[in-house]
């Protein structure tokens, strides 16, 4: 029997995925990006280890922050342009699924690598190993709640499809995660619990997961009006 | 039959007629209240109140500077209700408003924001210090010129009010977060900041003009917001005859 609701979710993740591999070089953009940022970062301050490790942290972050905001942008537009996303809105239902699978299939091409690529940046910039394996689990959870904020901003500005827009709308609601998220590091370097900002990383996602999708849905049938 | 009957009162105060009609009466003693209530508090503040302890008279910009972050704050939450209560019942009035709110809102917290700054140069000997509750307020104005700009993301009024609405609902679930989260990190990265004594612990010489000075921003934002939203209404309501037989007889 098929079932609707995973059965959209599964759909539209396969699908996205798909698209992502095929088109590779949207899907190394980012990451290039989160790594040749991170070249400037010893140019412009100083190659110092002590003072790299210092900023490490934050600057990590800020750069996750960055690119998942570039690569949010074509997350709808490319569906609106080539009509599937009419085809998705024909639906009746809400949306939720579809969407999660569109914003998992983002998370996968992302927000994962860019997690799992942050070690090479955590060696580049100093950073304790004690502190690399939270730097990864923040930076796969954080990017997730990035993922899902940047949709919300990516769908309302579909009309215009203005990246800077989507900055200024996302920017703000994107501390909380910005704050938590280098905090966790922050606490691992200087021995502390480290778990305790992530859980509420983790907190952060799981309302997101509930409220963001439906946000989405919303503005996705503005959009297309719009 | 009954029910629709008791829900009448509801669909009049939608309507930007009714609204504009209305408030053409009340302008006149709103503005009144606005006035003696600033001046009042302005006179009381500036002038009456006593010299704080270690400020000096340079505390007496919280006279201006936390009226303006109450307000600025209450009418993110004001905006945002507005937005939601245009996209439950799909009233047109409470569009107007929640567009109406946003310039204001943004102006009133950008006001916070510098009467902070000059109050901080004296007390903290900078013009800026990264404190909970200034960075929630800078925030809270990029949160004010999001919800500005994504207007002009969309051609139609109606997709327009519904896509700020839904922005304005996102932020207001976020301020809290971003407040508390913000709040946590100071606490984290400055352990020896001054704090500044909070309105409980003030002389009853002070704080009742503060309170005199904070009903009268609130007048304020009522009497600026009312006149925004009835130039939106006729902006916006330029076609209907009522509108047209208002320029005529003007």
């Amino acid at each position: 029997m098929y079932n609707y609701l995973s059965g959209g979710f599964l759909a539209y993740l396969n699908r996205d995925l798909l698209l992502g591999i095929r088109n590779k070089s949207d899907l190394i953009k980012p990451l290039i990006f989160f790594l040749l940022v991170s070249v400037l970062v010893p140019l412009a301050i100083a190659p110092e280890a002590d003072r790299l490790a210092e900023l490490a942290p934050g600057i990590i972050w800020i750069f996750a922050v960055l690119a998942t905001l570039l690569s949010v942008e074509r997350l709808f537009s490319d569906d609106l342009q080539d009509g599937s996303l009419e085809q998705m809105l024909m639906s009746p239902n809400l949306l939720i699924f579809p969407i999660l699978g569109k914003v998992t299939a983002h998370w996968l091409m992302i927000g994962l690598p860019l997690a799992l690529l942050s070690p090479v940046i955590g060696i580049w910039l100093s950073l304790p190993t004690t502190a690399v394996l939270p730097m990864m689990l923040s930076l796969a959870i954080g990017t997730a709640v990035l993922s899902l904020i940047g949709a919300v901003g990516a769908a309302l500005t579909l009309p215009r499809q203005g990246g800077v827009l989507i900055a200024l709308l996302v920017m703000p609601l994107y501390m909380p995660v910005l704050i938590f998220g280098s905090a966790t590091i922050q606490s691992a370097v200087d021995g502390q619990s480290w778990t305790a900002p992530l859980s509420i990383l983790a907190a952060f996602l799981a309302i997101a997961i509930a409220l963001c999708p439906l946000a989405i849905n919303v503005s996705l049938r503005l959009a297309k009006n719009g | 039959m009954n029910l629709n009957l008791q829900w009448t009162w509801f669909h009049r105060l939608g309507s930007p007629r009714w609204f504009y009609q209305k408030t053409q009466r009340w302008l006149p003693w709103l503005s009144l209240i606005m006035l003696s209530l600033l001046a009042l508090g302005l006179v009381w503040g500036l002038a009456f109140a006593p010299q704080d302890a270690k400020q000096g008279n340079s505390f007496r910009i919280i006279y201006v500077h936390v009226p303006a972050s109450v307000v600025a704050l209450a009418g993110y939450y004001l905006m945002a209700i507005a937005g939601a209560v245009g996209l439950i019942w799909r009233i047109k009035l409470s569009y107007m408003l929640m567009r109406s709110a946003a310039p204001i809102g943004a102006a009133l917290t950008f006001v916070a924001l510098v009467t902070g700054a000059i109050w901080g140069k004296p007390t903290w000997g900078a013009y800026w210090v990264w404190d909970a509750r200034i960075t929630s307020m800078l925030i809270l104005l990029f949160l004010y010129l999001g919800v500005m700009a994504l207007r002009h993301a969309y051609s139609s009024n109606e997709a327009a009010d519904k896509a700020s609405a839904i922005l304005g609902l996102v932020g207001m679930v976020n301020v809290p977060i971003i407040y508390k989260s913000v709040d946590w990190w100071q606490t984290l990265h400055q352990p020896a900041t001054i704090k500044f004594t909070g309105a409980p612990s003030m002389h009853p010489d002070m704080f009742m003009p503060l309170v005199v000075m904070i009903a009268g921003f609130y007048m304020f934002y009522a009497v600026t917001l009312i006149l925004f939203t009835r130039i939106e209404i006729l902006r916006r309501e330029y076609r209907s005859s009522w509108v047209k037989q208002l320029v005529e007889n003007n």
